[in-house]
């Protein structure tokens, strides 16, 4: 860890200084056409109710069957957090009352997950990079939803969603700041959208998270993971359903701040589940420990143990797609990138895919730098995904070849770029029709050069005490030839003319 | 007509294909046998249209030469299945008025073969109860009395309805479920023969659950041959059910009438209980007379862990049935009387829609799974129920079947035990064990008592073994020479 990032966890108290402890679980939608247990559709925008299947209606003697395709997911998801698989695990049933859980209980893994432990690198902004622990994945199902705005004297139910696929993939107490939460979940959603087990929309609810925040005094972290008690850390209070980056860092925020100033003025923190009001941007109670429901959970005798065979688990693993900490020491040590590019361009695989396309045979670095910078700029000011993007590949690798081959300078390149994104076409065509060729022709550049100097005998005369002073003669040889001059050239006739070789 | 409703399943279905008479017939003798019985409140949905309608279709299937192996058979159907437009409520007022769009796996199966449903058949409360004194529709009446007596018994539950109904000739046969016995004691308890086959044979896909790891359907008849032809129709893998068994039916009826020489019978001993009536002891000891007669060789075996079978069995089942009664909250079907918010909602449902003995289950299903007392009651249960599984193992080692009572008395008086729940459970006493193991379990009519009353044996079997189970039955039914009905007088 280094120095900054340890620096950064750190809030000033008046008692002293404080640290913040984060674990994560966050519930990823499984990428899926049909329900964990029933064959009703999964989408957005059906009317209400209308995917719906007998048994996620808890109508008497419907019997829940799994999808095996779902569990396909969840195994892929863990073999990609490099994590245990559990060839026998089981489906537990947890009861509660709500309208909008028809049976009464939700089906979910509670003593034997699917999957067991694994972990997650995670990059920070500084470029260091620090793991989290995975403790467990297990699948369960989704809820219906309660529509409280629709009647002011009735809650409406729609149980599209009751029995959707959810993956619950548990963090241990691994981050230490807001930020590093965000970037935990971040590279998360990435790895999910690489592996194709969740399309990772949080706008939509199909990635969200519960954040367990608690705070405790320097040194105190080390000695829990020293022990592996959880006894040195703070109480913890769990924020549910938080569903934006911006949103888990103002909560953690808030509630590291709150839970500091009740310890700070002599009180103790009481185990409790929150709610985050993005409105107010603070968190509220939503019930106590003891208010905390008694879920019975039990073994549900409606379905068998989960049991995967080897082979199949094998044949998974075997056809896992290149994950982004693989992907991105390969675009170094392939393409020559620095961490940062080649981690741009990984943090969305179609992003980097455009970018292995286009950069074929091309200058790799100027490639990257036309993907992640003007191409990107443009892409994210539209509001654009890079599978959106008005030109593929092969347009960006033409206009990069133009500027290898000194056809255009990389300055006269972002104007065709510029042009290019305005519809005007593709980039030779611009640069011919608009005659943006540059000026490699030493004989025009001389002339213009030979008459600057014998203009100019002063400045010349300086640029031989000062040779730094050669960039205003660069300046006005651009002028003339309305920047399409090839710079090099240019540079290459001034030093020979002014007396500078 | 009468003379129709006194056929056996095999008898009616010969005389079907001789054409000696038609569906419609045979249907009709039915509807007229269970109008005049309703003092016996065996059914409690009469469905004399559809089953009219269903039987032309069968007499027009069979013209056409495309008889099913039931092919216009009348049977009755607990109420516990779900039957596609047709009340289904598990004899519970919270499922008033209830009518699935759907059809039970099971159920479907038999319309598949050709059988035509008379109605929804009485039953305990979500088939928790031991007298069918727990159903919303009140009691159903044994047909059967005590020489010389006026007084009502219980005949047995929680099937009490389709045992009676098939004892009163009101239907064919009949079909059942059983949890904890609820086949196999009103099967005892009326004369007839009921099985409960191995768990997984029968699908539970549209049967109203009680508590599933124990749940199986089997029917209710007045032979062991049609008890054979009843379940090689009910049964077959269900993908829809994912504990059902993905194995073949066997040929169950070819079962019934082979010789059962060189089999191995055990007797186990700890079924010997304190109390047990004198002529169930006698009548045992006879069922192991003729196995003998028959070539069998007795084996007494020991089964030791049968003591905890019951206390194991009333907090598995329970506990089960808390969570799958969670779905009756009044928010999507059945009954629902609206409080002042959710919670007082769903309280005053659960209040009014639910009976005392159903109230009592639930009670204790959420209290063994609460935490803390988890551990100490539902997962100590299931260690007793892996226990219970393992003597079985061990005893087929030696043996291929067990021949024990199927209850410890015969049918006691309605209300005799109504007021005392655990005196009620003992009746379960020799029937859960094979629920805990998911064993096949067999009640056949073996004798009278004293007074009248019919007493049955059962035979319990291996996995998937229900075949030795009808060749053994239908060895001990020709030995017994069990020729009783109750006498008409309803």
């Amino acid at each position: 860890m280094s120095e900054t990032a340890e620096k950064s966890k750190v809030i000033k108290g008046r008692t002293g200084d404080w640290e913040i402890v984060l674990g994560l679980e966050v519930h990823a939608q499984v990428a899926s056409n049909a329900k964990l247990f029933s064959g009703a559709a999964v989408g957005f925008g059906a009317g209400p109710n209308e995917q719906v299947a007998l048994v996620d209606a808890a109508m008497p003697g419907m019997l829940p069957v799994i999808n095996k395709h779902c569990v396909e997911q969840a195994v892929r998801t863990g073999l990609g957090l490099k994590a245990k698989i559990n060839h026998w695990s089981r489906f537990d049933r947890k009861n509660y009352f709500y309208p909008d859980l028809p049976p009464g209980y939700q089906i979910s893994q509670y003593k034997d997950p699917v999957v067991g432990e694994g972990e997650v690198l995670v990059e920070r902004d500084d470029g260091t990079a620090f793991t989290v622990r995975i403790e467990r994945l297990h699948l369960e199902q989704d809820a219906g939803k309660s529509l409280h705005d629709q009647d002011p004297n009735a809650t409406y139910v729609d149980l599209n969603r009751a029995g959707t696929a959810l993956m619950e993939i548990v963090s241990m107490p691994d981050m230490r700041s807001s930020d590093e939460a965000a970037a935990y979940v971040k590279k998360l959603r990435t790895i999910l959208v690489y592996l194709g087990t969740c399309d990772g929309d949080m706008e939509k609810g199909n990635l969200r998270a519960d954040v367990n925040v608690s705070v405790c005094r320097p040194g105190d972290y080390e000695k829990y993971r020293e022990t592996g008690s959880f006894s040195h850390l703070g109480t913890r209070c769990e924020i549910k359903n938080v569903n934006s980056y911006r949103f888990i860092q103002q909560a953690i925020e808030y509630e590291a701040r709150r839970q500091i100033e009740i310890l700070e003025e002599g009180g103790s923190i009481s185990q409790e589940t929150r709610l985050f009001d993005p409105g107010k941007g603070e968190t509220r109670s939503m019930r106590s420990k003891e208010e905390a429901h008694d879920y019975r959970y039990f073994p549900d005798p409606d379905l068998l143990p989960l049991e995967l065979d080897p082979a199949w688990v094998k044949e998974i693993e075997a056809n896992l797609p290149e994950l982004p900490d693989a992907k991105k020491a390969r675009l170094q040590s392939q393409y020559g990138l620095s961490a940062y590019d080649a981690g741009v361009l990984v943090s969305e695989q179609a992003r980097a895919d455009f970018y292995e396309a286009a950069a074929k045979g091309r200058d790799a670095k100027l490639t990257a730098n036309w993907v992640t910078n003007d191409l990107a700029a443009k892409l994210t000011a539209a509001g654009l995904d890079i599978t959106e993007s008005p030109f593929g590949p092969a347009v960006i690798a033409e206009l990069v070849q133009l500027i290898e081959e000194g056809v255009i300078s990389s300055k006269i390149a972002k104007d065709v770029f510029d042009r290019m994104w305005a519809g005007e076409g593709g980039p030779a065509e611009i640069v011919e029709k608009q005659g943006l060729r540059q000026v490699s022709d030493t004989g025009a550049l001389e002339k213009i050069i030979d008459d600057l100097i014998a203009a100019n005998p002063g400045q010349a005369a300086a640029v031989k005490e000062k040779p730094q002073a050669i960039g205003w003669f660069v300046g006005q040889v651009m002028k003339a030839t309305q920047g399409k001059a090839n710079p090099g050239a240019v540079n290459q006739l001034l030093k020979s003319k002014l007396g500078l070789e | 007509m009468s003379e129709l409703t006194s056929l056996t399943l095999k008898a009616a279905l010969d005389g079907l294909a001789a054409k000696s008479f038609s569906a419609a017939e045979l249907t009709q003798a039915h509807v007229e046998a269970v109008e005049a019985a309703r003092a016996l409140n065996a059914y409690v949905v009469e469905t004399p249209e559809k089953a009219l309608e269903m039987a032309r279709a069968s007499d027009d299937r069979r013209a056409r030469g495309e008889a099913g192996p039931l092919e216009g058979a009348p049977l009755g159907i607990k109420d516990l299945f779900c039957t596609e437009g047709v009340s289904s409520t598990a004899a519970s007022k919270i499922l008033g008025g209830f009518k699935p769009t759907y059809e039970s796996t099971v159920t479907a199966n038999l319309w598949r073969d050709g059988a035509v449903m008379l109605g929804k058949l009485n039953m305990d409360e979500f088939a928790m109860g031991s007298s069918n004194e727990t159903s919303a529709y009140g009691p159903v009446v044994n047909p059967w009395r005590k020489q010389g007596s006026n007084a009502d018994l219980t005949p047995g539950g929680s099937s009490g309805g389709s045992a009676a109904a098939v004892a009163a000739e009101l239907c064919l046969g009949a079909t059942a479920t059983d949890t904890g016995g609820s086949i196999r004691q009103p099967a005892a308890f009326t004369g007839t023969v009921g099985i409960k086959p191995t768990y997984g044979r029968c699908s539970r896909w549209g049967v109203v659950a009680f508590a599933s790891s124990l749940d199986q359907a089997g029917p209710i008849a007045r032979t062991v041959e049609d008890a054979a032809i009843l379940l090689k129709s009910m049964a077959g893998h269900d993908p829809k059910d994912s504990t059902s068994l993905p194995v073949e039916i066997p040929d169950f009826p070819a079962f019934v009438g082979k010789s059962v020489k060189g089999l191995k019978v055990g007797v186990p001993k700890e079924y010997r209980v304190d109390g047990m009536p004198a002529e169930i002891e006698a009548l045992w000891s006879k069922g192991v007379e003729w196995l003998k007669e028959a070539g069998c060789e007795i084996v007494e075996v020991s089964l030791p862990h049968t003591k905890y079978a019951l206390p194991a069995y009333y907090i598995i089942a329970p506990a089960e049935a808390s969570s799958n009664l969670a779905r009756y909250d009044g928010m999507r079907y059945g009954l629902r009387v609206d409080g002042a918010n959710l919670t007082d909602t769903y309280e005053k449902t659960r209040a009014e829609g639910f009976g005392t003995e159903v109230k009592r289950r639930i009670l204790i299903g959420t209290y063994v799974l609460s935490a803390g007392y988890y551990d100490a009651y539902y997962l100590k249960a299931l260690k007793v129920r892996r226990r219970i599984a393992d003597d079985f193992d061990q005893a087929f080692q030696k043996i291929d079947a067990l021949l024990t009572p199927t209850a410890p008395s015969a049918a006691f008086a309605l209300g005799d035990k109504s007021d005392d729940p655990v005196a009620m459970y003992l009746n379960d006493i020799f029937t859960v064990t094979t629920n805990l193991a998911g064993l096949p379990g067999m009640s056949l009519p073996a004798g009278v008592d004293a007074s009248g009353l019919p007493l049955g044996l059962q035979l319990i079997g291996r996995p998937l073994d229900e075949g030795s189970l009808f060749s053994l039955g239908g060895a001990i039914e020709k030995a017994a020479e069990f020729r009783g009905r109750p006498q008409k007088w309803w």
